[in-house]
């Protein structure tokens, strides 16, 4: 026993890799694991009467999704979505979590913080429920409040995944940008002004420059989050469909296609997270 | 530092027009919840309040929430212990694949549900055989060991080595170093991470489809389930009304820990 616990002390590399020993063995093992054998199956065959799986190589499945032009069309139909709730989360949260950090009084602060996170405590399926019930056609809050307007109610489809998505991942937009922008140096702000810049000119060359990666980090979530997203679709979109969509519906009949399928997402979030990483971004999760 | 008029004004409109956006929906469930009509049309032409004495006797509800407590005790359980153990690892440590590390502790958050889902599934059918409770904890573990690493990794980040290196300096080992000093530093980021962990866990639909065996349905299961039946739908609207209000409790505790990290 002492001589192991002299050995720690001797090699901190060794004392490390007691510490994530059992985290790295849960996501190595449980984690990778199964997303790798996931990733297998998608090259193997499947007998069309039974759906059981035939562990012969094909490449059938990576064929149909890269040349059939319908799953194109979807996965360009879900970055769309992705890119624009990232960028309407965004659009929103920069000037609130500004005004929270900066602008509101040291008292306000927590409580508007508290404010925003009470949404993130409140379930998903709730919140999208209330927005079904707003989008109803006839009968929903939303043609009842414009229909005196002359307008009506959009319906169920791309418009209310949209809106339901980006009300579903917003705190996770505006908390990282928060935490960034309370970091921000005031004295960075003042010399801006003092040197005669106008309050545009001071977010576009400071604040929005020093608080990017907090942004990307936030994007990070509202990126992925929507773009593996079935749920809202199933319950807002009415009959538009998504990646998660197509995944969902093969995976019980075809799980050699659902897996070729949910490869695009992951390899168009690792591009993300590779091409951010420079950014550090990771380090304001 | 100078803002102009209208840079104020656009903020303050920004702030208002955010609140209204993220209230109204979570307004309008309480409401309806109560709302007489069954088919919640807009507005609503009665009220009465005996869809919460149905809801409150119902066996399907108290049976899911009561398993949603299970699995999200025991998941968060599991990831305070893992997501520390890895935490400190990562934070006090510079080794081989540190980098690499790091981001696999980010990616059962950046990759889509159904993808760990499916994955999950897979496995667990082929090697166990059945679903059960603990594949849905299994589940809900693996995504939140990396809510309560983020939140002490960057504690331990904030917090410097100094003072456990002060502390070894005069001569406490390791372990009493963890037990006097670390450990008291990082009890609110484990506390909030820990209520991170839960509410996702609690609330978590997308890995449950797929990790929970026939009839063990968790909270969100069952609303879904229930979401498109008509006769169903007064019920899930007072779940979904007394869930925005339960939800308070969360936000009071982790208020009580940042006023704690203050003083």
């Amino acid at each position: 026993m002492s001589s192991v616990k002299e050995l720690l002390n001797r090699k901190p590399t060794l004392r490390a890799a007691s510490l994530l020993s059992l985290p790295l063995l849960w996501l190595g093992v449980i984690y990778i694991g199964s997303l790798f054998a996931l990733f297998i199956t998608s090259i193997w065959k499947i007998d069309t009467f039974t759906s059981k799986i035939i562990r012969e190589f094909t490449l059938e499945n990576f064929i149909d999704v890269f040349t059939d032009r319908a799953y194109f069309n979807v996965t360009i139909r879900t970055l769309f979505v992705a890119i624009c709730v990232t960028v309407i989360c965004a659009v929103i949260a920069i000037p609130m979590a500004f005004f929270i950090a900066r602008i509101a009084r040291e008292k306000s602060r927590p409580v508007l913080i508290a404010l925003l996170i009470t949404p993130l405590w409140a379930s998903y399926l709730v919140k999208i429920y209330a927005w079904r019930t707003m989008f109803y056609p006839e009968s929903g809050f939303i043609n009842w409040l414009i229909s005196p307007l002359g307008g009506s109610s959009p319906g169920f489809g791309i418009f209310a995944v949209i809106i339901g998505l980006t009300y579903l991942w917003l705190p996770y937009m505006i908390l990282p940008i928060y935490a960034g922008m309370e970091k921000l140096p005031s004295s960075l702000l003042d010399a801006s002004s003092d040197l005669g810049a106008k309050s545009g000119r001071t977010f576009f060359s400071v604040i929005l420059p020093i608080t990017w990666p907090a942004i990307i980090a936030g994007s990070i979530f509202t990126f992925s989050l929507s773009m593996g997203d079935y749920i809202t679709v199933q319950i807002l979109g009415g009959t538009f469909q998504m990646l998660g969509n197509v995944v969902y519906q093969n995976f019980s009949l075809n799980l050699p296609f659902a897996a070729a399928v949910a490869l695009i997402p992951v390899i168009i979030m690792m591009i993300y997270l590779s091409s951010i990483r420079k950014s550090g971004a990771l380090d304001n999760l | 530092m100078k803002i102009s008029r209208l840079a104020r004004m656009l903020l303050w409109s920004v702030m208002g027009f955010g609140f209204t956006f993220i209230y109204l929906p979570l307004v309008l469930v309480v409401i309806n919840s109560f709302n007489k009509n069954t088919s919640f049309a807009w507005p609503p032409t009665g009220f009465t309040t005996s869809w919460w004495g149905k809801a409150a006797v119902n066996e399907g509800v108290r049976d899911a929430i009561t398993r949603s407590a299970v699995v999200a005790l025991s998941a968060t359980f599991i990831a305070l212990i893992l997501g520390s153990l890895a935490a400190a690892a990562i934070a006090r440590y510079k080794f081989f694949g540190r980098e690499v590390i790091s981001l696999l502790f980010v990616l059962p958050i950046a990759l889509p549900g159904i993808v760990t889902g499916i994955a999950l599934n897979n496995v667990f059918t082929n090697f166990l055989g059945q679903l059960t409770i603990f594949t849905i904890i299994v589940g809900h573990a693996t995504f939140c060991i990396v809510v309560v690493f983020n939140n002490v990794a960057a504690r331990y980040r904030r917090l410097g080595a100094s003072l456990e290196e002060a502390s070894m300096d005069l001569g406490a080992n390791r372990f009493t170093t963890y037990r006097l000093i670390t450990f008291p530093l990082l009890r609110s980021a484990l506390l909030a991470g820990g209520l991170l962990a839960f509410a996702l866990s609690f609330d978590e639909i997308i890995v449950t489809t797929f990790t929970a065996g026939a009839g063990q349905n968790t909270l969100p299961i069952w609303i879904f389930q229930n979401l498109f039946r008509p006769n169903q739908a007064p019920i899930v609207n007072v779940v979904a009304a007394a869930l925005i209000l339960v939800s308070i409790v969360p936000i009071y505790l982790s208020q009580r820990l940042t006023q704690e990290k203050v003083s």
